[in-house]
């Protein structure tokens, strides 16, 4: 009796709080828009035979024919790929550095890492504002240098939206990385020094290898949130930058087409199905090979 | 492996360069007297004075608090819950259904997730507040307390709550004398999780919220799109003290924990 208890309390209100809204978006991308509040046509009174023949995919057949779309969910794609790479580029030799760091130093440097992982994520977003904009830090800073003579334009553009994403996730692909190189065993690395390998090709061949697991996880775990981002491209991109969760915001409350929305919020949550699935999978094999 | 190479040094210290300096900047120039947020004209403290005597913030403030110890509290309950079901609960009917929804909400896109409980609030016509902001934050919150707490609950040795049954505890008695003490520090640090993320969710809460109650997160959006502002520098200097104060003592107490553990276990060890 208990037991049931505790299982139906989370499960039902998981049921109504996350499955029921989403069968809600998925209903309302079928549904048509009206000039009414809420402004689409409520269909779920008039039966379920009427309802379902009220269905169609306009609003899909809509994003196909209205370019603005199909360019958002590219870019988006574009945009989270490229800020993956570069958050790897710059979270391995991080996390490579703190895994050969003195062991007294780890959890100092681990706490590092973390900490802003706890800070506001609105304000280390907005923090860059004031660094990127033309009369920004970093305008002041490379004009005292001499490195150029006119101030860089780097607020909205795509550079400050890689900027963002970079410095925010940065602690998603650290954690991941270095917990793979911390649990790698050392001697590996001199046997082959041993064998006569270079410091370079030892890393390329036997430490980067015995990390992918975590190089893996630490992508996706960037890779996924950053392609459903709002906040970053609002802030720091410009109108050219096109980011689908953008887009859908906007879609949402300045346009006030909801169904056109839920359309959008469906597709992309059909484009993130695959690298989750990629995500479960290297997690499964990361804990079998604990085991 | 502890020999940092010259490069290991350099990219620690330009990669916590590029973790900091921007928290930095943001803090020192949150004392500038100047309105110009980027020109340095002395040392004050008036934007703090000014933060103080915004009542907007401050009521943005005290709902913001308000919806994340409600929900963070809520969600402890049910994700402590969910995670023992899912690890001890054994079969049953759904199970992969339920498992589903506890990771789901973990790699939704937030936009998604809010414009679902939206529809869902209008359709059943909820008045949108501060209840429909703790409900969608307990939604997303419990499912991270359950994965932190199920990690927890997968590590121990089940045999101390079997014994404890064999000897006559009801499961209940079982659960609140030996798995919870055991599980406690991730039941706390779920709660730590909770929180901060209740309290930094800007795009959930703008769904879930109407116009009744607005949270600090939404009322530094609505000023940070008009631009950088010396008062959001106090506030967020405010923050940044708060939290890293909040995270050290954190460690220092979980390391003061564990030390003492130690020195027990070899006090135990002495004596049998």
């Amino acid at each position: 009796m208990r037991r049931a208890a505790l299982i139906a309390v989370p499960y039902a209100w998981l049921l109504a709080l996350f499955l029921v809204p989403f069968a809600i978006v998925f209903k309302m991308s079928l549904s048509d828009i009206a000039i009414a509040i809420p402004p689409y046509t409520p269909t779920l009174k008039d039966g379920l035979a009427e309802m379902i023949r009220a269905f169609d995919f306009e609003n899909y057949v809509f994003l196909t024919e209205d370019d603005l779309y199909w360019k958002a969910y590219l870019s988006s794609l574009k945009i989270a790929a490229i800020a993956t790479v570069l958050t790897l580029l710059v979270g391995y030799p991080m996390a490579y550095g703190m895994a050969r760091a003195p062991e007294e130093w780890r959890p100092t440097l681990m706490m590092l890492v973390i900490l802003p992982f706890w800070t506001s994520f609105l304000i280390r977003v907005y923090a860059w504002i004031g660094i990127l904009s033309t009369e920004g830090f970093l305008n002041q800073f490379l004009l005292w240098t001499g490195l150029i003579s006119a101030p860089l334009t780097i607020l909205n553009t795509a550079a400050a939206v890689y900027i963002g994403i970079v410095y925010t996730y940065l602690p998603f692909m650290i954690l991941p990385i270095y917990a793979a190189l911390d649990r790698m065993d050392g001697s590996l690395i001199e046997a082959a020094e041993d064998l006569g390998c270079s410091r370079l090709s030892a890393f390329w061949l036997v430490t980067f290898p015995l990390s992918r697991g975590g190089v893996i996880a630490g992508c996706l775990l960037v890779f996924i949130p950053a392609l459903g981002e709002f906040v970053i491209p609002s802030l720091l991109g410009g109108s050219g930058t096109l980011m689908i969760g953008k887009v859908l915001f906007e879609e949402f409350f300045n346009n006030r087409d909801w169904p056109v929305a839920s359309a959008v919020a469906v597709i992309l949550l059909l484009i993130l199905i695959i690298p989750i699935v990629l995500f479960q999978l290297n997690q499964q094999k990361q804990a079998e090979a604990d085991r | 492996m502890t020999r940092l190479s010259r490069f290991n040094v350099v990219s620690l210290t330009l990669g916590f360069a590029f973790l900091y300096i921007p928290m930095l900047i943001l803090v020192i120039y949150s004392f500038n007297a100047s309105k110009l947020v980027t020109v340095w004209a002395g040392f004050s403290t008036k934007w703090y004075g000014e933060l103080l005597r915004n009542e907007q913030f401050l009521d943005a403030a005290w709902v913001t608090l308000r919806v994340a110890v409600i929900s963070s509290t809520i969600a402890t309950v049910l994700g402590t819950m969910a995670a023992y079901v899912l690890v001890r609960g054994g079969r049953f009917f759904g199970r992969t259904l339920f498992s589903g929804m506890i990771y789901a909400p973990l790699v939704m896109p937030e936009v998604i997730t809010g414009l679902s409980l939206l529809l869902l609030f209008i359709g059943i016509g909820l008045d949108r507040g501060v209840l429909t902001i703790v409900l969608a934050h307990t939604t997303f919150s419990m499912c991270y307390v359950s994965v932190v707490v199920s990690s927890r609950l997968m590590s121990f040795d089940r045999s101390l709550e079997e014994a404890a049954l064999d000897l006559g505890a009801s499961p209940f008695d079982a659960f609140r004398l030996v798995t919870l003490p055991i599980i406690a520090p991730a039941v706390i640090s779920g709660w730590l999780l909770a929180f901060t993320l209740s309290l930094d969710d800007l795009v959930i809460a703008s769904f879930a919220s109407g116009p009744s109650a607005t949270t600090l997160p939404m009322k530094i959006w609505s000023s940070v799109r008009l631009g950088v502002s010396p008062e959001i520098n106090a506030l967020s200097s405010i923050l940044i003290g708060l939290v890293t104060v909040g995270v050290i003592s954190a460690s220092l107490a979980s390391k003061h924990a564990s030390l003492r553990r130690q020195q027990e276990t070899q006090a135990a060890a002495r004596t049998t």
